[in-house]
């Protein structure tokens, strides 16, 4: 049979597609037992993220009664999940698609399978602990892993990739990357873009493989929606965790304060034309949600195929999802 | 030539870098949490060999290189170039030592071999995979051995030495994997 003729088939293996059931049960039995309520959010949505890094697919939408208006697919539920938060919701969780332009790879397909949560009351720290026991229950049936490691992101920068990040000045972070990649590359890379190709490089090689690491205290710069540490603002309340170099989650200390939000969206904003980026409009609903009060909280998304993935030793998202793009 | 952006390398596209050809082989999409997406490329230079890194942003591009690979007919060696056909228009290119890379002790005229041209230049010369090639030189082996045990070198009409079974005389034709310089069988000729 020829390449063009076996389009119409999975590219997830027959185990991919149960284990993938079986675990959205378990996860979905972890949640009930901690009394973290399920939701549902449009995945089509008015607003959407401002963040210069992500690209919201968008349609238009006409229906009767509903002027065309261009409309966006999420690239993750967190707008919405927040309005429910402003609005008393507690503790939930949601389970869902989310698309994301541009992204395309052995571990990306533009439409993936996210798990978002957000806990009440909790800041990141106890966030990042349910976040470890989390993908430990998941993965449980198919490794042993190690406790896991808490690291901040200061630390292992200046144990693997020899820089300070809130310290080394940004030449001394453009030679670092220039060490491996050529001066030409280096060239067109701003502070953040320098740092995160120092972290790619250097440090996610070095994350052990049998055990979950949570990474804490990202520069206030890569803050996206999380709260400055209030001991040391040149830092956020931003986490993600791993498993090895795979990043599984990413999780804030929720940013609850509307003024700063809003100005760190003008500040995104500005970012998107100065590239040349597609300007969605100000998320109005969201930042009025947060007028309303925001309660004190934190949140983390994970990459649910990813989680699969690590179970099931995947080598590609592709094993894992249905229908990735090129077939969907 | 057409350039390639981030979202447009794949694995086998041939591209120029420092201004000499590369294949690529392999491509990772690279998207850090909060940062700005890259494409890291492994790339295969076609006259050294070497394996290079390279990672493209977003507004990066890599200039295509023409390469093709083509069947030619070998036609002759004058001892520092080797002349081959293209066998529809009757071109011929010539090509040197380093295209060859060791491909010149197998081949022999007539033979079609795959030919990479860079710029119409050949830049790789590959001797067919399996050749059927004379004996003509080698000790006497032992009468009546034919089958296991003991091995001894063989040189070839096309100037290679390989190791053959002890039973294989001179004059016979054998057939050798080019690939692995290994004797496979007697050619029924």
């Amino acid at each position: 049979m020829t390449g063009k003729g076996a389009d119409w088939r999975p590219t997830a293996t027959a185990e991919a597609i149960r284990r993938r059931a079986a675990m959205l049960g378990e996860l979905r039995a972890f949640f009930a037992a901690r009394n973290v309520v399920e939701v549902e959010t449009p995945l089509l949505s008015a607003e959407a993220t401002l963040d210069l890094h992500l690209d919201s697919l968008d349609c238009e939408v006409e229906a009767p009664g509903l002027a065309k208006r261009r409309m966006y697919l999420q690239t993750s539920p967190e707008l919405s999940m927040k309005r429910l938060l402003a609005a008393g919701a507690g503790s939930i969780y949601q389970v869902c698609k989310a698309f994301r332009g541009g992204e395309r790879g052995r571990w990306h397909n533009p439409e993936f399978t996210i798990l978002e949560w957000y806990r009440v009351g909790w800041d990141h720290h106890q966030l990042m602990r349910e976040v470890a026991s989390l993908i430990e229950t998941l993965l449980a049936e198919s490794r042993r892993l190690e406790p896991a490691a808490y690291e901040t992101y200061g630390e292992l920068m200046k144990r693997h990739g020899g820089v300070d990040p809130n310290g080394t000045p940004t030449p001394a972070l453009r030679q670092a990357v220039e060490r491996t990649s050529s001066a030409e590359e280096a060239a067109g890379l701003n502070r953040d873009d320098l740092l995160s190709r120092l972290f790619v490089e250097r440090v996610e090689p070095r994350l052990a493989s049998d055990r979950v690491t949570v990474v804490f205290d990202y520069p206030a710069s890569q803050a996206a929606m999380a709260r400055l540490n209030a001991r040391d603002p040149r830092t956020a309340e931003r986490f993600e965790a791993f498993v090895g170099d795979i990043e599984l989650a990413n999780g804030y200390g929720e940013l609850g304060d509307p003024a700063e939000q809003r100005q760190r969206f003008e500040h995104d904003l500005a970012c998107r034309r100065k590239a040349g980026r597609p300007e969605p409009p100000m998320p109005s609903r969201f930042l009025a949600a947060l007028e309303a009060g925001l309660p004190r909280c934190s949140g983390v998304a994970l990459g649910f195929d990813r989680l699969l993935g690590l179970d099931l030793e995947a080598r590609r998202i592709d094993e894992l999802i249905a229908f990735p793009i090129e077939r969907a | 030539m057409a350039s390639y952006n981030m979202n447009q390398v794949r694995t086998g596209l041939k591209v120029l870098e420092g201004g000499e050809p590369n294949v690529i082989i392999n491509c990772d999409f690279i998207k850090p949490g909060k940062g700005q997406a890259f494409t890291r490329v492994k790339m295969r230079n076609l006259l050294s060999s070497r394996v290079n890194e390279k990672t493209l942003k977003p507004g990066d591009l890599l200039d295509g290189a023409d390469v093709v690979d083509t069947s030619m007919q070998y036609l002759y060696s004058d001892g520092e170039h080797w002349f081959f056909m293209d066998p529809d228009t009757y071109d011929q290119v010539e090509a040197d030592a380093q295209a060859l890379a060791g491909a010149e002790q197998w081949i022999k005229e007539e033979d079609v071999c795959n030919v990479t041209l860079w710029n119409g230049h050949p830049i790789q010369v590959k001797a067919p995979n399996f050749v059927i090639r004379e004996v003509v030189q080698t000790d006497p082996g032992l009468k009546g051995d034919t089958s296991s045990g003991g091995s001894k070198p063989a040189r070839l009409e096309s100037g290679a030495t390989v190791k053959v079974p002890l039973f294989i005389q001179n004059g016979e034709s054998i057939r050798v994997d080019t690939r692995t310089g290994e004797y496979v069988s007697r050619a029924r000729s």
